[in-house]
């Protein structure tokens, strides 16, 4: 039987690993090849890198950091941020990437995400979902999607947008919860139940994670097939051993 | 010096393909090329590919690669990765139906997708993530690899081969399809190897290695 993934996800800023709190005040945490490296003796199932760098300057920074990490590594590689063509998803697959990660341009143009799968292949089109919860207390539970880092409203609905973008040929989807990400409080379980009920596609968990409790809820009562971390696993709180391990001790199906 | 050739039709990312061969053939060279002349002069070849099968098998007719796998897979060690293993079976339902190369008896079926109701360890399609592989027979790939060991999958499709003679390795996803398959000269995978840490390090290196005659 297919195992649950555990990601650790890199955010890089020209070049660096950096780890943000609600997607803000960023820290350093590291050379990406050597974190990578780590993650990969550890037993990480596949390694996330976001580029959050805001200058398009610096993308050639980005191509040669993930070219040096596949040199490195050998699990799948899934690269993000700033992603707005093809020609963008052809230089980071060129660059060794295995997927593409895509979410302000999926949101400004959704054709896009088809034109990509259909060239590149779906495998390897990945759509993240940026989600705010914007319901109030006592509402029906209600979430909306946001790009550009969690600054701007798009006016979607995330579970109907999840749908919308799977029939466009997203082959997987990476849904962070702006509300959880940074504060090691969990996932937004609700919101990842009903996103990957929506969806016959895999569904990575992103934002909140801070213990290896938070890892199982997300992969059993959220549904999710993958589960992604960063800062437990860089500021060296869990190996990703003692994840799968903790994780296998409860009955979860993972790789050894 | 021995050389391994990639055919390159165009499809798909074969950098990491390139490097973990590179890295695990020794003194061998490795060619990335879409020349049949260039890849009739390796000693063997590797078909490997991503993306939909229609496509796949438009651009290996274009770039008169078709009859080079065909020819090349009667004598010279040969590797079918992912799209490159379907490719090699007679028809896939992929795309309204597209007849393939034909170098295994079979079809490639789509898995069932998954209910729409939301309920609970539902399969998702595509299959994307870690698998075991049971090995059923033995043969010179997997030496060095236990039994049930992991290896990264990402497909919608997988291959029916109807001679149950061929089949070298089984997963178990929906229902159990063949993961592994092999006769004479031709050896392929669904999963990556290229992606699938040291097991699949191990299975390349093989493959550098194999002598089928």
């Amino acid at each position: 039987m297919l195992a649950k993934r555990i990601i650790p996800c890199l955010d890089i800023d020209r070049g660096r690993v950096v780890k943000g709190i609600k997607f803000e005040d960023v820290q350093d945490a590291g050379d990406p090849v050597e974190v990578a490296r780590k993650y990969d003796a550890q037993g990480a199932d596949e390694l996330v890198f976001l580029d959050i760098t805001a200058s398009v300057d610096d993308r050639p920074t980005l191509f040669q950091t993930v070219e040096a990490v596949a040199r490195e590594i050998y699990i799948p590689l899934t690269v993000g941020g700033g992603v707005r063509n093809c020609a963008d998803v052809r230089a980071l697959l060129s660059a060794g990437a295995d997927k593409v990660s895509i979410n302000t341009a999926a949101v400004d143009n959704p054709d896009f995400v088809s034109e990509a799968g259909e060239r590149y292949g779906v495998q390897c089109i990945v759509v993240a979902i940026d989600a705010k919860r914007v319901s109030k207390k006592k509402e029906a539970p209600r979430w909306e999607v946001f790009t550009h880092g969690g600054r701007k409203a798009t006016g979607l609905d995330a579970i109907e947008w999840a749908r919308n973008i799977v029939q466009k040929g997203a082959g997987e989807l990476l849904l962070t919860s702006i509300d959880r990400d940074g504060t090691k409080g969990g996932y937004d379980l609700e919101l990842l139940r009903a996103i990957s009920d929506a969806v016959s596609v895999p569904v990575i968990a992103s934002g909140g994670v801070g213990n290896l409790e938070h890892l199982y809820e997300g992969l059993t009562t959220g549904g999710a097939d993958a589960v992604l971390a960063a800062s437990i696993f860089h500021q060296g709180t869990y190996t990703v051993g003692e994840a799968k391990q903790f994780l296998a001790a409860k009955g979860v199906l993972v790789r050894s | 010096m021995a050389a391994i050739g990639i055919i390159d039709y165009g499809m798909g990312n074969l950098h990491s393909l390139g490097k973990a061969l590179e890295r695990v053939a020794g003194n061998g060279r490795v060619v990335i090329s879409y020349d049949p002349e260039e890849l009739l002069k390796c000693d063997r070849l590797v078909l490997p590919g991503v993306g939909g099968v229609r496509e796949c098998m438009k651009e290996l007719q274009r770039l008169e690669l078709n009859q080079l796998v065909v020819e090349a897979a009667r004598s010279k060690p040969m590797l079918g990765i992912c799209l490159g293993m379907q490719v090699m079976l007679e028809w896939s339902d992929e795309n309204g139906g597209v007849p393939a190369l034909g170098l295994f008896p079979g079809r490639v079926s789509r898995f069932p997708d998954p209910p729409e109701d939301g309920s609970p360890n539902r399969l998702k399609v595509p299959h994307m993530g870690w698998n075991r592989v049971r090995q059923v027979r033995p043969h010179p790939m997997w030496q060095g690899v236990p039994d049930n060991a992991w290896f990264y999958f990402v497909h919608s499709y997988h291959a029916v081969p109807s001679n149950p003679e061929h089949v070298l390795g089984v997963t178990d996803y929906v229902h159990e399809f063949a993961s592994a398959i092999a006769r004479d000269n031709i050896v392929a995978f669904q999963f990556h190897p290229e992606k699938s840490q040291n097991h699949g390090m191990t299975l390349l290196a093989n493959f550098t290695q194999w002598d089928p005659a």
